[in-house]
């Protein structure tokens, strides 16, 4: 449990000359739930587009299961196993459910393919019902149930889910949280998670970060956090669900 | 009951007085607009001198044909189009099973494709039956064949390409100087030209690589442009703007050959009357066959892993990345495999004309073949075969028309107003129908259960 699956350290990065990360450090050890908290613009999806590769840091390591990943393209860093939900979703709007998932087992060329939906559909089973039906037409909730569906199809070491709480009814919001904990217990997944949503994120998670202006200025378990004056006062009170 | 017949008159007297009103306005804004352009004209006499003609009659049309022209739109076209609308809302859309035509439509067109040949010669004679096989059949499936091409580029991958001619031109010209220069046969030449065209593909692919969208059009463009201006001044391999002519024919796989001369030309061999004919019809099927490959491999490539890349890419090229799929190498198969089906067609548009010039390859042809693609729906293969039947057939039917010279005078060419109808006919599509004739995309992966799930959840969601 305590071994270390990604580490992040001392990265910078920069969007021309705009220095998004100041040097962050975070850790994700196997089978972990870690949260990073932090208002709009802190760079958290910066940080976790960074740990995919694109755009890369100028500074500092990433390091994913013993291999450094920082200077690889994209899509070599996905096929290490780290697959992602990210921000927007990012669906294929006008492909299938199904054809979505295809695309999401691509790495295997969909030799687990068969055994892997049925996974997936039993997970969220309104993906199964409407599997024929084409991405662009489903709700918010279920695009988002269809963005990790396809990451977990990839049978990923490492879940990256950025903001998936991201304008979604709250019953919706905890059907996916409830989905991410059971993946996390019943198959020991490893998730990065990233949100807005402080209160479920905190709940959910193992251990948790907190960003501010590029830099990690807090972290500890998710309880710690959870009861910090602090972080009460900057992320919890007023803006619970 | 007389109230309501009374209001009913009365609304429909009231429209009338509308329709007349607007009817006269028209009128007015058409005289105001037309009495300087068409009510005078100025032209030069025998002397040099700047003569005013009037012309009050020409002016009186135009005026008239605005005035009656709005009374009708609002007076009876107006109301007609609302009734329809509300009668089409009335009615419950209720999916009705496709007929047999609709659902076995592209097997009947090939059954139908194959079978034209022989019906044409049986109905019109040897030579009769030319004009059809030739002009209309092998002209139109050369279109069709580009455009399918092109809609693996831009259809599939989504990589909006301007400058497909050029690989076109690449084929063709392929053909012709390595024939002339090398005496290689056409059968040859058909696989190397589509994949030398395929490398040009490539070529063109790794400089466009991080351009989407516009700038990639612009690109792809230049690319096309390139290419012609080279074919012009490269003069001592391509001959500039003579042309390459002379260009071998193809045979039927080196047992028969059309040359006349040929001690085992195919009418000889088969007692037949000379004839160009036969050539023809050959051709007809060599790029039928052609045609068919291209769609065959599309279809087929399209349930592959790299078909599906393609169109993930064309949806969402960051999601692609963050999925493992290496963008580079998809956009790079995208274009060479698009580029070898235009190759292809084009080292038979060489051996179909037996001369290329640059002529041939200019931007409207690049132009013309996108504008099937969208047309057809991109991505849709039916879809892209009836458009290429209806913009080039009509185009060529256009010809046919010399009946119009009798209506507007010998001096009428009708095949002028070619682009000009082009242009209005993808007005037209584009309004009524947005995403091209058939503009849903079929999925690839076809489930059993499909019937059941598809018919309830067509309408949109809402995030």
């Amino acid at each position: 449990m305590t071994e270390t699956l990604l580490k992040v350290h001392g990265v910078e990065t920069y969007y021309g000359n705009i220095r998004a990360l100041a040097g962050v450090d975070v850790e994700v050890r196997r089978g972990e739930i870690v949260s990073l908290i932090g208002a709009n613009g802190a760079g958290k999806s910066t940080l976790m587009m960074t740990i995919c590769g694109s755009p890369q840091a100028r500074t500092g390591t990433v390091t994913f299961d013993g291999q450094e990943i920082t200077r690889l393209p994209t899509h070599e860093i996905a096929r290490l196993r780290i697959a992602q939900s990210p921000e927007g979703r990012r669906i294929f709007p006008r492909m299938t459910v199904y054809e979505n998932l295809q695309m999401g087992a691509s790495l295997d060329n969909l030799k687990y393919f068969d055994e892997d939906v049925e996974k997936i559909f039993a997970l969220f089973p309104r993906l199964k019902e409407r599997k024929a039906q084409r991405g662009g037409t489903l709700s918010g909730g279920e695009q988002q149930m269809l963005s990790i569906g396809r990451a977990l199809m990839a049978r990923p070491k490492l879940l990256l889910l950025d903001e998936p709480s991201l304008g979604l009814a709250p019953l919706i919001v905890k059907q996916i949280f409830d989905a991410i904990r059971a993946l996390n217990k019943e198959q020991g997944l490893t998730v990065f998670l990233v949100e807005q949503n402080a209160f479920a994120a905190l709940k959910l998670c193992d251990r948790a970060y907190v960003m501010v202006n590029g830099r990690v200025t807090m972290s500890g378990t998710g309880r710690e956090l959870l009861a910090d004056p602090e972080v009460r006062a900057a992320y919890l009170e007023g803006g619970r669900h | 009951m007389a109230t309501l017949s009374y209001s009913k008159e009365s609304a429909a007297g009231t429209l009338t007085v509308r329709a007349l009103r607007e009817g006269f306005y028209a009128g007015l804004i058409a005289l105001g607009l037309f009495v300087l352009f068409v009510g005078l004209e100025t032209t030069q006499n025998i002397r040099n001198e700047l003569v005013l003609n009037q012309r009050w009659g020409l002016l009186a049309i135009f005026v008239a044909v605005a005035a009656v022209g709005r009374f009708l739109g609002v007076a009876y076209v107006q109301p007609w189009a609302a009734a329809r609308k509300a009668a089409r809302a009335a009615v419950v859309q209720k999916e009705a099973p496709e007929g047999f035509f609709v659902r076995n439509f592209s097997k009947l067109a090939i059954v139908a494709l194959v079978l034209m040949p022989p019906v044409a010669v049986s109905l019109l004679g040897v030579q009769g039956s030319l004009k059809w096989v030739d002009n209309f059949g092998i002209q139109i499936l050369i279109y069709v064949m580009l455009a399918w091409g092109l809609n693996i580029v831009v259809g599939l991958a989504g990589l909006l390409d301007l400058g497909y001619v050029a690989f076109y031109a690449v084929g063709a010209y392929s053909y012709a100087l390595l024939s002339q220069y090398f005496g290689l046969s056409f059968w040859v030449l058909l696989p190397l030209a589509g994949m030398l065209a395929a490398c040009w593909g490539i070529i063109l692919g790794f400089p466009v690589l991080r351009l989407r969208g516009d700038y990639l059009a612009i690109v792809t463009l230049a690319f096309g442009e390139i290419i012609r201006l080279v074919l012009i001044n490269w003069t001592e391999v391509t001959k500039g703007t003579f042309g390459v002519s002379g260009i071998p024919k193809a045979s039927v796989f080196g047992i028969w050959s059309f040359d006349v001369s040929a001690h085992n030309n195919f009418a000889k061999a088969f007692g037949l009357p000379m004839s160009s004919a036969y050539y023809k019809i050959f051709l007809f099927y060599l790029i039928l066959a052609l045609a068919l490959l291209t769609a065959f491999v599309t279809i087929r490539l399209r349930r592959m892993p790299i078909g599906r890349a393609w169109e993930a890419l064309r949806e969402d090229e960051i999601a692609c990345r963050s999925l493992g799929i290496n963008t580079v190498t998809t956009k790079l198969t995208a274009f060479a495999t698009g580029a070898m089906f235009g190759g292809i067609a084009g080292s038979f548009f060489a051996v179909r004309q037996g001369f290329v010039s640059p002529e041939s390859f200019v931007f409207l042809e690049s132009a013309i073949i996108l504008a099937i693609v969208v047309l057809g729906g991109m991505g849709s293969l039916v879809g892209i075969a009836v458009a290429a039947t209806v913009m080039v057939g009509g185009t060529e039917l256009l010809r046919e028309m010399t009946f119009l010279k009798t209506i507007f005078g010998p001096d009428f060419t009708p095949e002028l107003y070619r682009m000009l109808i082009f242009g209005v006919a993808m007005v037209v599509v584009m309004v009524w129908k947005p995403r091209g004739f058939v503009g849903s995309r079929e999925p690839t992966a076809f489930l059993h259960e499909r019937k059941a799930v598809s018919g309830s959840f067509t309408k949109e969601g809402h995030g």
